[in-house]
């Protein structure tokens, strides 16, 4: 039923055969409530990240900005994010069959792609302030940390929840046990991926 | 094909076991609701002294000696953000909206019980920290609650030690806490509904609070990058927010911030607050009408729709705060015609709940006084509305006890007023007794006259151009001595309607055990949250089997059924055959 | 039944408010007349709306109280009721709306021929610029301002050679000339209001606001800080004098411009010691003070501060209260210094005095005192050391005799009333917060103690 039609049904009136609406067919659950959650929750990620993208653009426009000159190891960094993402699809997939030991190796690996990632980040922290680049230099390095920052907490936040599911495998959860947590980890993944690109892209081209 | 109860999908009830699991560390929805509406209640009444002593000040100005300007403006701080943040947001959503939802929808709890549980001790956190500040050196934030850089992290400021930097963590878990909360109470909304209740069959209650949740979501991330980003300014020395300034006579690293950007982020947030306070309100009062009008409300789709059209247009009308913030004026010419274009679903939205009124059966209860005083404030303040909307019109106005008197009236009194209608009309459900009718009759008239009393005179302070937030007025060549009258008398009606809160609290307690039984359906009203088997209802709702859904919220005094009302868990042939 | 005539009664109540009521909007006193127009015309629509939509649900009230035996319309809807009612709403939003933009449009179109001047706003004072000759104002940088160029001037400008400034919270302005007010803040946000003139504007560090008017009424109105800034927002007060162009030009000339102020030579400490002599015979020969005379301490006091009193002792703001008996002895003795110049030079001379503390002659509740002083202590520095940027004397290790005796002055608006007195108000609000004898000896007990 589509949203329109929806909202613009007359509620008081009996329904056409008189019979129950159902508000999902065949009563079943369309998606778990888990991945609505998500969505929504992704909605309001991505309403920060705009908001500091918005932020930066518009403090972009006083003549102190000095753009900082991006690592080169920040391309690193973004291919093992793709990794990781990949590594997570890959391990989706593997819930689907009995295969744990797939399952286990595809938990390992995006687990390590996500660390090493998380690692690289740093890394880059680090080079920038060998290289004198503090946060009170510059608004334009400050907002560098802070994105990264946050995004790091975020990529972090969801790799508790991997690494819990991760956990109960090994003690002997069955793949459907794990496929939700799997599932909803994966669209994360891809999600912190495309926020990273977006800002990413926006740190290069300005 | 075999009928899968939806709202039971994947939700397991962790039946309580000891006291603490049952009451303290719950994770049912109504307790929770009940912890959260005490915990918002009880913040809400250290914020009713402060402006007590706020009063004090204006009214009788340096009589008393513990108000100091230092104090002064941390009081003013103080009371707006409690009052907007921790009392109004936290009681609607987490509070009623926690209770009423899953009821209303017909399902056992909500959606992620232990996030829910989180969420109210994240809050309480938040609340204990902001609490803190009080006791730090330098004591809270004295910044005003908008809390605008560079004022709020220099000396010159009370609170610019400590109190900042607690007042923007305390925001910034409050936002966490509401998150996990707001999730929970959309997904519940729209994953649990129980069978047969379509969108267009919810209550306008869920439809207000999860409208309100939705903005909530989508505007808090603003408030919380602004938080940070001053934090980082004020903590590390970044310069997000803060130019090239002196502070003392003293040049500072600062250099290039920009203090217009927090506005915008700061009324990204703030706006729809607004009507994050304002839609629950909004839906509540709509069904307080409609039970006690026994009449269905008027014009249900527009009033879903105007709700989804108020809260679209809340996101684009922001900088109407900023129209002498020293902006691009060309601003100005948007922002004004978003305003009063949002004027426009607003007025529908009064306009049927007065022609609710119209041709109904009004039982004068304690709720209902309440829903119709929030309509008659409630217009008072929409209208006042459209002189500050009107960019041109603000020049004069902005920034004085008219926008003081305008804000109180529309996010102040009215919600209040709401919340009021709501206690006295939820009450028997959460506790199975009623409460005191005579206490609540007292406790509105001198709660509706006192306040009107208060804010109305206030609009002319403001046309005469007395500034908001000024510890004492001193000599000036415009204000006459009759203002420090009216100021003595809206301070006097204040205290007035301040200490009658005493007797709604006793109310509230002594009810617990002496209030007359109130059965399940004291109100005789339809929607499910009042056809539990038990009132109070139990963990879980609903017994073995939950309910279904034939027919829409509001089945009063149909023509041809025996009683003036049908709940909506009773099936179309079992009314039609009464009508036989 | 009570119920409906209660609102019955809020609504005759509010419109006779309103007709009684003394308080409306000031007398304009610029051209923003249609300011006022559109206030008015939205004051009407909804009033008409209030009135119309209250007695219609009061009226809805008794009509429709619950009856027994009653039952209420069933209507779920009426679409055609529903659409003229917003019709009817959106042709009165639209009647306020377009007035309001096309008024709007003015404000935003500065008239080509105003004349520009600056109002440059700190905690919590106004000081003001004025092109000078050239028309032009001189481009300035925060990173410049200092105690000695408060307005942040660039030293290099040529065109700022000769603006005129003005430190002082007073500022004038010509009868009937539109001028573009050029809006700038020193530390944080402030906002330039002016009742009678309508229009306002926030002051914020960082960038250049504006506004613009005619003033086209002559006489004295208040200049308010109206975007909170800080503990002494409500003490941030000035003046705009409108006045006939002549008296205004001869008002303008009497400033020094920006050339003349920074070409200024410091005082000469030698040529002091003699004026000193007079002085010496009551502040003592080190400026120790004499309390049997009533003559503070004034070795240590800042430069700046002595030099504003002595000025204000000279034109009678200070020293000419009837019941100021001490100050009435100093304004004969200020008159010995005839020029800025001897000013300058007897003050150079107090500067190389030593600054010795004086002893303690007041007692009171320490504690308590500290309580107040932080307050003070926003203004006056932690230590009592007073701040120049803020207008703010020191106080530790003064005469604190002396101290009780002002704060005491001030609270009995002895001191600080003169309406060229620019900051006494500050202090009479500030004082106001001493409620008796005993507040103002804890307080200068504490900041003995400094």
């Amino acid at each position: 039923m589509n949203i329109f039609r929806a909202l613009t049904q007359k509620p008081w009136l009996p329904d056409e055969d008189d019979s129950i609406v159902e508000i999902h067919p065949d009563g079943a659950v369309v998606l778990h409530s888990a991945k609505i959650a998500l969505r929504i929750f992704l909605a309001v990620v991505a309403t920060l990240f705009s908001l500091f993208m918005a932020a930066y653009y518009v403090r972009m426009e006083v003549p102190d900005w000095r753009p900082l000159a991006e690592p080169g190891l920040l391309w690193v960094n973004t291919g093992v994010l793709f990794l990781a993402s990949v590594a997570l699809q890959w391990t989706r997939q593997a819930t689907y069959g009995e295969n744990l030991t797939q399952i286990k190796l595809g938990l390992l690996a995006g687990m390590t792609l996500t660390l090493a990632f998380l690692g690289g980040q740093l890394w880059v922290w680090q080079q920038l302030m060998a290289d004198g680049y503090y946060a009170v230099g510059n608004p334009a390095n400050a907002f560098f940390y802070l994105i990264t920052a946050l995004h790091g907490v975020h990529i972090a936040g969801g790799l508790f929840v991997w690494i819990r599911t991760a956990t109960r495998v090994w003690r002997g959860a069955e793949a459907y046990q794990i496929r939700l947590s799997v599932e909803l980890c994966t669209v994360y993944w891809h999600f912190l991926l495309l926020v990273w690109l977006a800002v990413f892209w926006v740190l290069l081209s300005t | 094909m075999a009928y899968v109860a939806i709202a039971d999908q994947g939700q397991e009830l962790h039946d309580p076991q000891s006291f603490i699991t049952k009451y303290i560390w719950s994770q049912d929805h109504k307790v929770i609701a009940i912890q959260y509406s005490i915990t918002a209640i009880a913040v809400g009444l250290v914020a009713l002294v402060l402006s007590g002593m706020m009063r004090l000040q204006l009214g009788f100005p340096n009589s008393f000696s513990f108000i100091d300007p230092q104090s002064y403006y941390q009081f003013v701080t103080m009371h707006g953000m409690i009052m907007v943040i921790y009392l109004l947001t936290a009681l609607f959503l987490g509070g009623f909206g926690n209770y009423l939802i899953p009821l209303m929808c017909g399902a056992r709890d909500m959606v992620f019980p232990y996030m829910n549980m989180m969420s109210y001790w994240i809050y309480l956190v938040s609340v204990l920290v902001l609490m803190a500040s009080f006791f730090v050196p330098g004591g809270p934030t004295g910044a005003g609650w908008t809390l605008y850089p560079p004022q709020a992290i220099l000396p010159g400021t009370p609170g610019a030690d400590g109190g900042i930097v607690l007042m923007l963590v305390s925001l910034a878990l409050f936002i966490v806490a509401f998150t996990m909360g707001g999730l929970n109470y959309v997904t519940t909304a729209l994953q649990a509904r129980t069978r047969g209740m379509t969108l267009m069959r919810l209550p306008l209650t869920v439809w207000g609070i999860v409208m309100a949740t939705i903005l909530g979501l989508l505007a808090f991330p603003a408030l919380l990058v602004s938080a940070i980003m001053m934090l980082l300014d004020r903590t590390l020395g970044t310069s997000f927010f803060m130019p090239a300034i002196l502070s003392m006579g003293n040049q500072l690293d600062y250099n290039g911030g920009s203090p217009v950007l927090f506005q915008h982020l700061f009324w990204f947030f703030g706006h729809p607050e607004v009507y994050i306070v304002a839609l629950p309100a909004f839906g509540i009062v709509s069904d307080l009408l409609s039970v006690h009008a026994r009449k269905n409300i008027f014009g249900y789709r527009m009033m879903v729709w105007a709700i989804i059209a108020i809260g679209g247009l809340s996101f684009v009308v922001w900088a109407h705060h900023m129209y002498v913030s020293g902006m691009h004026p060309y601003f100005g010419f948007f922002f004004a015609t978003t305003t009063l274009i949002i004027a426009v679903p607003t007025a529908i939205k009064v306009y049927n709940w007065v022609l609710t009124l119209w041709k109904g059966n009004i039982r004068l209860n304690v709720p209902m006084l309440f829903a119709i005083g929030f309509v008659f404030t409630f217009i008072n303040g929409g209208l006042t509305g459209l002189f500050l909307g009107n960019v041109v019109v603000d020049l004069p106005l902005s920034d004085t006890y008219f926008v003081v008197a305008h804000f109180h009236m529309v996010m102040g009194v009215s919600p209040i007023l709401v919340v009021f209608g709501a206690i006295y009309h939820w009450y028997p459900k959460m506790t199975g007794r009623m409460l005191n009718e005579t206490l609540g009759k007292i406790h509105f008239w001198v709660t509706f006259l006192g306040t009107y009393a208060i804010y109305y005179p206030m609009h002319y302070l403001g046309f005469l151009g007395l500034p908001r937030r000024y510890y004492a007025l001193g000599d000036t060549s415009f204000i006459p001595d009759s203002v420090a009258t009216l100021n003595a008398s809206i301070t006097v009606a204040a205290l007035i309607v301040g200490v009658v809160q005493i007797l709604f609290i006793y109310n509230l307690i002594v009810s617990l055990r002496k209030g007359k039984p109130s059965g399940g359906n004291p109100w005789q009203a339809t929607t499910l949250e009042w056809q539990t088997p038990q009132t109070p209802p139990v963990h879980g709702n609903w017994g073995p089997t939950l309910p279904v859904v034939h027919r829409w919220a509001y089945d009063y005094s149909v023509p041809g059924a025996e009683e003036d009302f049908v709940p909506q868990n009773v099936p179309r042939d079992v009314v039609a055959s009464e009508a036989d | 039944m009570a119920f409906a005539v209660a609102l019955i009664l809020l609504v005759i109540g509010s419109v006779a408010f309103h007709f009684l009521s003394p308080w409306w909007l000031t007398p304009l006193a610029s051209n923003w007349g249609a300011i006022d127009f559109t206030i008015n015309l939205t004051f009407w629509v909804t009033g008409i709306v209030f009135v119309a939509v209250n007695l219609f649900m009061a009226y809805a009230v008794i009509r429709y109280r619950h009856k027994d035996g009653v039952r209420a319309h069933y209507e779920p809807e009426n679409a055609k009721l529903e659409n003229w009612l917003i019709g009817i709403t959106t042709v009165g939003v639209v009647a306020m709306l377009a007035p309001g933009l096309f008024v709007w449009a003015q404000f935003v179109e500065v008239p080509e021929d105003a004349t520009e001047f600056e109002v440059v706003g700190q905690q919590w004072h106004w000081s003001f610029r004025f092109p000078g000759e050239d028309g032009v104002m001189g481009t300035t940088d925060a990173r410049l301002m200092t105690n000695e160029n408060p307005f942040g001037m660039n030293p290099e400008d040529p065109n700022g050679q000769d603006d005129v400034l003005i430190f002082n919270s007073e500022v004038h302005l010509p009868l009937d000339v539109p001028v573009k007010v050029l809006l700038r803040a020193k530390d944080v946000i402030h906002n330039f209001a002016v009742p009678q003139f309508r229009v306002k504007m926030d002051m914020v560090p960082g960038l250049v606001s504006y506004v613009w008017l005619t003033p086209t009424r002559s006489g004295t109105f208040d200049i308010l800080c109206m975007e909170l800034c800080g503990i002494a927002h409500f003490t941030m007060r000035g003046k705009v004098v409108v006045e006939t162009q002549e008296k205004f030009d001869a008002w303008l000339a009497g400033h020094p411009t920006y050339a003349e102020h920074a070409a200024k030579l410091p005082g000469d400490p030698e040529a002091g010691r003699a004026l000193y002599a007079i002085c010496s015979a009551c502040h003592g020969v080190q400026g120790e003070g004499n309390a049997a005379l009533n003559s503070p301490k004034i070795a240590g006091q800042g430069a700046w501060y002595m030099k504003r009193q002595i000025q204000y002792y000279r034109s009678g703001v200070r020293g000419s209260h009837p019941d100021d008996i001490y100050g009435r002895q100093m304004a004969p003795m200020a008159l010995t210094l005839t020029n800025e110049a001897a000013i300058d030079n007897v003050i150079a001379y107090v500067q190389t005095l030593p600054d010795n503390a004086p002893e303690a002659t007041v007692e009171g509740d320490v504690e308590h005192g500290e309580r107040i002083f932080r307050v003070c202590a926003n203004c006056h520095g932690h230590d009592g050391m007073g701040i120049q940027a803020l207008n703010a004397p020191r106080q530790a290790g003064m005469s604190d005799w002396y101290l009780v005796t002002q704060l005491k002055n001030f609270k009995a608006r002895i001191r600080g009333s003169h309406e060229k007195d620019m900051y006494g108000i500050q202090m009479q609000l500030m004082a106001d917060i001493l409620h008796d004898d005993e507040d103002i000896n804890d307080l200068v007990a504490y900041v003995n103690t400094l």
